[in-house]
């Protein structure tokens, strides 16, 4: 196949199907194992120093929030991150350990841009910046997803978008028409907060799945967060409803309100004043450290974090019963 | 005489009226949501809303905040997740796509990456977000913006999302679905449209107290005109009570 056009973007995490497939083999257990360990352990035991890590859904909509709290709190460095996100790389961007970035995008939505993003890049202390749209990385999660070492996409043609990524462009060998191959895209280590896990990994999301689906299928290492333990027979009584079963997931750590401030669609609302705090606080270097001393690393863990913001204040964010506002 | 209303508000009620009944749009956060909540509630009480973390056909009664919150697919008819709803703008199946940037140009090719260099830039902007995929693969692509001769360049920084491109078969060439670009781009001071032959932006209408000449003076490159520029109507009594009263009553956007 005639490659037309190269991204001259670096091409971070290589995709390496066959390594993926006996990853897959020898580290990912098929029996059900009993995984529900505190946040701490399953950190510690699967985060390393240069990983290349990766965080769903968006933001502040069921967002793996406890689990990079404490990914920051223990200091991990050299990191390389599938850019995605909201607060949870924003927050991970003030660390200034973030090396390398596969970025589709950072930023804060209608509170605008990051600043902890322009300081990371503009400075250079993110040393690789490789661009991606949101379908692009999403679809390299599919590719490897589906064990293959590519995707074609009808996205990023003709730009400076697929000029600063790691694409290529190909003539398509059975139209002769250009189209985008994008690389799989393997993870290290993803946090990913769900509705409900029992005690060996089987997922229920409710709502929209965002991009969960394809990513739990792309990481060697999958930490998963849930606002609620359930029963495996739960999870026995409607199969259907499960989008990440028990084997893609090494740890499972019980985090109620694990994406606050952020929301959790039918459970809780986001907790737009801290939101607002976190934004402002931001804006200046000194203050974000400050507000990662406050809410990061002050609190040992999840538990105390809970305690800090209040659980009265967590829980009038509830909705009412039947998921009414 | 009607009410007063601020450049917003004309942004949104313009953008409004460009949505159509019984077709579908992808919708991003800020002045598209709102301009299809008032769609919705006016002209096109079956615009299908598309929301890229998979809601479709969200009936808009309160605000999302964020493009992946519980409201895009509240009462919805379907929820699913980003992989769906991009095939299926890839698919041909979504109509309209609403963008911004810091930059366009005059192919409204749309900047949202960076300011300056890459590898160094001045300015680092959140990035394309779903942006590259609403430009490349919805019909047609209506572009929201501020107007000024910074934002409006003859060259933008960085192709993030992309427009015409270089002009006229350049999106084909490039391996971009036929048929495909940008339609509209509404501006805080007019309405430009895209000449069919050259691909150039083309000022069609001009807000209510604004001259073409301040519209090109606000423009970095030149402009074609329209053989005969409109008046964009201002918002109704009835638009800006649904915005104020129903849409944004705390005036989140507004």
């Amino acid at each position: 196949m005639h490659v037309v056009e190269s991204g001259i973007g670096p091409l971070i995490q290589p995709p390496d199907m066959n390594a993926f497939r006996e990853w897959n083999r020898k580290h990912k257990t098929k029996a059900l194992v009993d995984k529900l360990m505190s946040e701490q352990e399953a950190v510690a035991r699967f985060m390393f120093d240069g990983a290349y890590i990766g965080t769903e859904l968006y933001g502040t909509v069921r967002c793996p929030m406890s689990l990079i709290r404490e990914v920051i709190r223990q200091g991990y460095k050299d990191l390389r991150v599938a850019g995605q996100g909201v607060m949870e790389l924003d927050i991970l961007l003030a660390t200034g350990r973030v090396r390398a970035l596969d970025i589709t995008y950072i930023g804060n939505e209608v509170y605008g841009i990051s600043a902890n993003l322009r300081r990371e890049v503009e400075s250079g202390r993110v040393q690789q910046v490789v661009e991606w749209s949101n379908g692009g990385i999403t679809w390299r999660f599919k590719a490897a997803a589906m064990g293959v070492p590519f995707i074609p996409v009808r996205s990023m043609l003709g730009t400076d978008t697929l000029k600063y990524s790691a694409a290529k462009v190909v003539e398509c060998p059975f139209t002769g028409e250009k189209v985008a191959l994008l690389p799989a895209l393997i993870l290290d280590v993803g946090f990913i907060h769900v509705h409900r896990a029992d005690r060996y990994g089987n997922c229920q999301i409710d709502g929209i799945a965002g991009f969960a689906t394809e990513m739990a299928r792309a990481c060697k290492r999958l930490i998963v967060s849930a606002e609620e333990i359930i029963p495996t027979d739960e999870i026995r009584q409607r199969p259907d409803r499960t989008v990440i079963p028990y084997y893609l997931v090494d740890a499972v750590v019980h985090a109620p309100f694990g994406s606050h401030p952020g929301e959790m669609c039918y459970v809780y609302r986001r907790d737009e004043e801290l939101i607002r705090e976190w934004v402002k606080e931001m804006e200046q270097p000194d203050t974000a450290q400050a507000y990662l001393q406050k809410y990061v690393y002050g609190p040992k863990n999840h538990d105390e974090y809970m305690d800090l913001v209040g659980r009265d204040c967590l829980e009038s964010l509830r909705y009412r019963k039947g998921g009414e506002r | 005489m009607s009410t007063e209303y601020n450049p917003r508000e004309l942004l949104i009620c313009v953008a409004a009226r460009l949505m159509e009944d019984g077709t579908t749009a992808f919708i991003g956060t800020g002045i598209p949501m709102l301009a299809a909540a008032l769609a919705q509630k006016l002209h096109a009480p079956n615009l299908v809303t598309v929301f890229e973390f998979g809601g479709t056909g969200a009936i808009l009664e309160e605000l999302p905040l964020a493009v992946g919150e519980e409201r895009t697919f509240h009462r919805a008819l379907s929820a699913t997740g980003i992989c769906d709803t991009m095939e299926t703008a890839q698919r041909g199946f979504i109509e309209y796509g609403f963008l911004g940037g810091a930059q366009i140009d005059p192919y409204g090719n749309l900047n949202s990456t960076v300011i300056g260099d890459h590898a160094r830039p001045k300015a680092r902007l959140p990035g394309s977000g779903g942006a590259n995929d609403v430009g490349s693969h919805c019909w047609r692509t209506i572009a929201i913006m501020q107007h000024d001769a910074r934002r409006f360049v003859p060259k933008v920084d960085f192709i993030t999302t992309p427009g015409y491109l270089t002009g006229p078969g350049a999106r084909e060439a490039a391996g971009l679905p036929p048929g495909t670009g940008p339609y509209r781009v509404v501006s805080s001071l007019a309405l430009m449209g895209f000449d069919d032959e050259t691909k150039r932006m083309k000022l069609l209408a001009v807000h209510p107290g604004v001259t073409v000449e301040q519209v090109i003076q606000n423009t970095g490159f030149e402009l074609l005109l329209a053989d005969r520029i409109e008046q964009t109507p201002p918002p109704t009594d009835e638009e800006l009570r649904l915005l104020r009263e129903e849409i944004d009553p705390h005036h989140l956007y507004i």
